[in-house]
């Protein structure tokens, strides 16, 4: 047993570590080290830089443009991208669409739609999520009918994170309400998020910016080629991408720059006195937040270590999602502890108290969310106890 | 044993409860939010014209006769409806302040003036870096003749900026942490030598860093002798605070209960769930036992045994801390995507609570306090 990296490995961390130190913008890295938002200009430049060097598609296997990396790989890049301090941009392009239509997708579509996200012109959006049809998604209402050469969409989409940057939308539709509610549902491309009949209404989170979006379709005509795989398949495919491999969604990588960011914070932050470090009780709760992300890197590697030999995760997938999300929580919240009265001044009356804490509350309010989307904890537990009970 | 309000207690509870129910609704509330100074002086002048700013003071000093009990109950329907206006600041810790070390004059002027609704004022007492110890003062006075000018900068003062006069705790003799030589002072906010920057916090509310440079300074109660006036102001603070968090936390747990009621996935109220159920019940626990935690707190908040008044605040306040957060946390997660947005008083009470745990020490600072009490 050992969790070395092989030689090769090693060569290429070295390259990848290289590359974002030699070109990753100091603004956007202090930004995002800060916490702060991104506007979408610096994500789609980002994200732009990324491409030019074939740093942006890093999944994808070679015939659609990959680097050919394998998990090992991926990781060692998404842990130096993080330990550069670069953000993670806006991937569902990326790791949701881009997946789907090379499995399911026509070659058509592929020829499309695959050039432009690894170029980072399209900016795609996930629309899944209605009012009435969140953790219970099979219950979406939202209607696609066949008219002549086009699909009519009417009804509308929730929490549609980005929706107001983006400018295609990835919609789950109902093309069937006769059948099971899984079995008729559709996958469907929309081209043009300012087409006729889409109306975005801006949503402010508790952290006080505009990140979801509710989006209206009314009598919205998308050509019958939009749809990816058959009528009715739209379930399917959407169980695909949650069975598809997902080393990093632990966030561990973003974690540990993280909490390397606190420790450095506790270190320079002098309060009573002494530097916050020196403090018994941040001293503890820093260990404490320390120790619960090694175990996440480690069950993080035997995950990675699976799949590197080709085994099929199993429910470790939402436990790291779960055990990942609570480590985000938790170190968001240590930072608000250590700003103390410095947690009160909000992010948009500009830096009251030292620029380390400006965002420290920003972030702890919006991270509440990361035990609700991607399937909320309660769910993923859900699921797991289902494998572990023997349940159906 | 007897943990029944009286008459006078019951009258005050539900005016207080009627008024943020009836006239203090959630838009209305997010209006006051928008206002310049972040809440509302005509409804100042309505809790000043029904007696409200006099309940924590003595008949004598031209109050209404209550106490922390009372202040208690006005502060926990205050919560409910998370009301803006400064009464914690104002009433609470300055309007204490002056009722324990006021000369005749200054409570005849400033007391009558705050219970009056003329007069706002702030007690600045944190720095940049004091955190939470009330004896690291680095602001200084000096005097002069009889008179006195304080210079330094305070920090994070809720309502600071729409103070006429302030209370500043300033260092007259001894080292940076010592206790002793901690005197305090009243300052006007509008004198020459005082900068004020205002800001909004977290949950809407306000705050101002302010600096003093040789400002004129009236001394408030004995001089070098002020840090265990403000230690005791700060705890009334604490038990204030406490109530108005339990106000809403009890408001997010009712809200989240009514909502699991009605949410409907997968065919059913997700309220049917055993995991959702339990839950709530956690939510009730936190709520409950707090609640036996402020009415503890708020009796012997007036214990002229020092070791017993502060171990009855600071537990209270590392017990209420603690529930607060997790109630916050689980209203918004409970309510899903929506428990996120601005647009639900779910978000907001989350704000306020988690503030709280923030407000007047964290966690470990009054875990450490308590035992340091033996
Ligand atoms: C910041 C953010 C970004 C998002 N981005 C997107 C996006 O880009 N595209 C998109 O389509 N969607 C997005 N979502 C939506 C997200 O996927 C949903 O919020 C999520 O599925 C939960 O649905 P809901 O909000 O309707 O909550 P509900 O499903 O109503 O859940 C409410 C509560 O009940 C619990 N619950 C539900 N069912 C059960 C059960 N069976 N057992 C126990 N507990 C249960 C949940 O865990 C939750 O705590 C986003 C959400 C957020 C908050």
């Amino acid at each position: 047993m050992n969790i070395d990296y092989s030689p090769e490995e090693l060569e290429f961390q070295q390259e990848v570590r290289a590359w974002f130190k030699e070109n990753l913008p100091e603004d956007l890295k202090q930004k995002n080290m800060r916490g702060e938002m991104l506007t979408r200009e610096e994500i789609i430049s980002w994200q732009k830089l990324l491409g030019s060097a074939g740093y942006l598609v890093v999944s994808w296997p070679p015939e659609h443009g990959g680097p050919d990396w394998n998990a090992t790989q991926r990781y060692i890049f998404d842990a130096e991208r993080a330990a550069a301090g670069a953000p993670v941009g806006f991937s569902m392009g990326i790791i949701m669409l881009g997946p789907v239509l090379m499995a399911f997708g026509s070659p058509e579509q592929k020829e499309k739609y695959l050039p432009k996200i690894e170029s980072a012109e399209d900016w795609w959006c996930q629309g899944y999520s209605e009012p009435g049809a969140g953790s219970d998604l099979a219950s979406l209402k939202t209607q696609a009918v066949l008219d002549g050469d086009d699909y009519v969409i009417n009804g509308t989409k929730i929490w549609t994170t980005y929706g107001h940057y983006a400018n295609r939308c990835f919609c789950l539709v109902r093309t069937d309400n006769e059948c099971k509610p899984q079995a008729g549902i559709s996958f469907i491309l929309i081209d043009d998020m300012s087409a006729p009949g889409i109306e975005i209404q801006p949503i402010v989170s508790i952290d006080g910016e505009h990140h979801l979006n509710q989006v209206f379709f009314d009598n919205v005509r998308v050509p019958k080629e939009n749809l990816v795989g058959q009528e009715g398949q739209g379930w399917t495919i959407a169980k695909y991408l949650l069975t598809h491999e997902r080393t990093t969604i632990a966030g561990v990588a973003d974690s540990k720059l993280n909490l390397a960011n606190i420790k450095r914070i506790a270190a320079e932050n002098e309060v009573d006195g002494k530097a916050l470090i020196d403090d018994e009780q941040t001293r503890l709760d820093i260990a404490q937040a320390e120790i619960n992300l090694m175990q996440l890197e480690f069950t993080n590697f035997r995950t990675l270590a699976d799949t590197a030999a080709g085994r099929a995760p199993g429910p470790e997938s939402s436990l790291l999602k779960i055990k990942g999300t609570d480590t985000q929580q938790e170190l968001s919240e240590l930072k608000v502890k250590m700003a103390g009265y410095y947690a009160f001044p909000w992010h948009t009356e500009g830096f009251v108290g030292p620029e380390d804490f400006a965002y420290a509350t920003q972030t702890y309010n919006f991270l509440r969310a990361s035990t609700i989307y991607g399937g909320s904890t309660e769910v993923q537990k859900n699921v797991v106890a289902k494998m572990l009970l023997g349940l159906r | 044993m007897d943990f029944s309000y009286s008459d006078e207690q019951k009258l005050i509870k539900e005016q207080v409860e009627k008024f943020v129910q009836n006239d203090y609704s959630f838009e209305t509330r997010n209006k006051i939010l928008e206002m310049d100074e972040g809440f509302d002086r005509s409804v100042w002048q309505q809790f000043a014209e029904l007696g409200w700013l006099g309940v924590p003071f003595s008949e004598e000093d031209g109050g209404f006769g209550g106490g922390a009990i009372e202040t208690s109950l006005v502060m926990e329907a205050f919560g409910n409806g998370m009301v803006l206006e400064p009464y914690l600041s104002t009433i609470v810790l300055s309007g204490n302040a002056l009722a324990f070390a006021g000369s005749s004059e200054q409570k005849a002027e400033l007391l009558a003036g705050i219970i009056g609704g003329e007069l706002l004022m702030s007690v600045a007492y944190a720095e940049a870096k004091s955190g939470y110890n009330l004896a690291n003062v680095g602001t200084s006075a000096t005097k002069a003749g009889d008179a006195y000018t304080v210079s330094g900068e305070k920090v994070v003062v809720l309502g600071g900026a729409s103070a006429d006069k302030l209370i500043v705790s300033a260092r007259t003799s001894g080292g940076n942490s010592d206790e002793d030589g901690i005197s305090l002072f009243v300052v006007d906010a509008k004198a020459a030598g005082v900068e004020v920057r205002g800001y909004k916090t977290m949950d809407g509310g306000r705050a101002a860093n302010i600096s003093f440079n040789d400002a004129p300074a009236e001394l408030l109660g004995e001089e070098g002798k002020g840090f265990a006036v403000l230690d005791r102001v700060i705890d009334y603070g604490i038990v204030a605070a406490s109530a108005q968090a339990l106000g809403e936390m009890n408001s997010s747990f009712q809200k989240t209960l009514a909502y699991m009621k009605t949410r409907e996935q997968f065919g059913k109220a997700i309220g049917s769930f055993q995991v959702i159920q339990h839950r709530m019940v956690d939510m009730f626990t936190h709520v409950e036992s707090s609640r036996s935690m402020l009415i503890m707190s708020s009796m012997k908040v007036a214990s002229s045994d020092a070791v017993e008044r502060k171990k009855a605040v600071s537990g209270a306040k590392v017990y209420i801390g603690d529930a607060a957060r997790a109630v916050a946390q689980d209203a918004v997660q409970l309510h899903g995507g929506i428990g996120m947005t601005e647009e639900l008083d779910i978000g907001h009470y989350f704000r306020r609570l988690t503030l709280f745990c923030g407000i007047f020490g964290s966690k470990g600072y009054h875990l450490r306090r308590f035992a340091d009490q033996g």
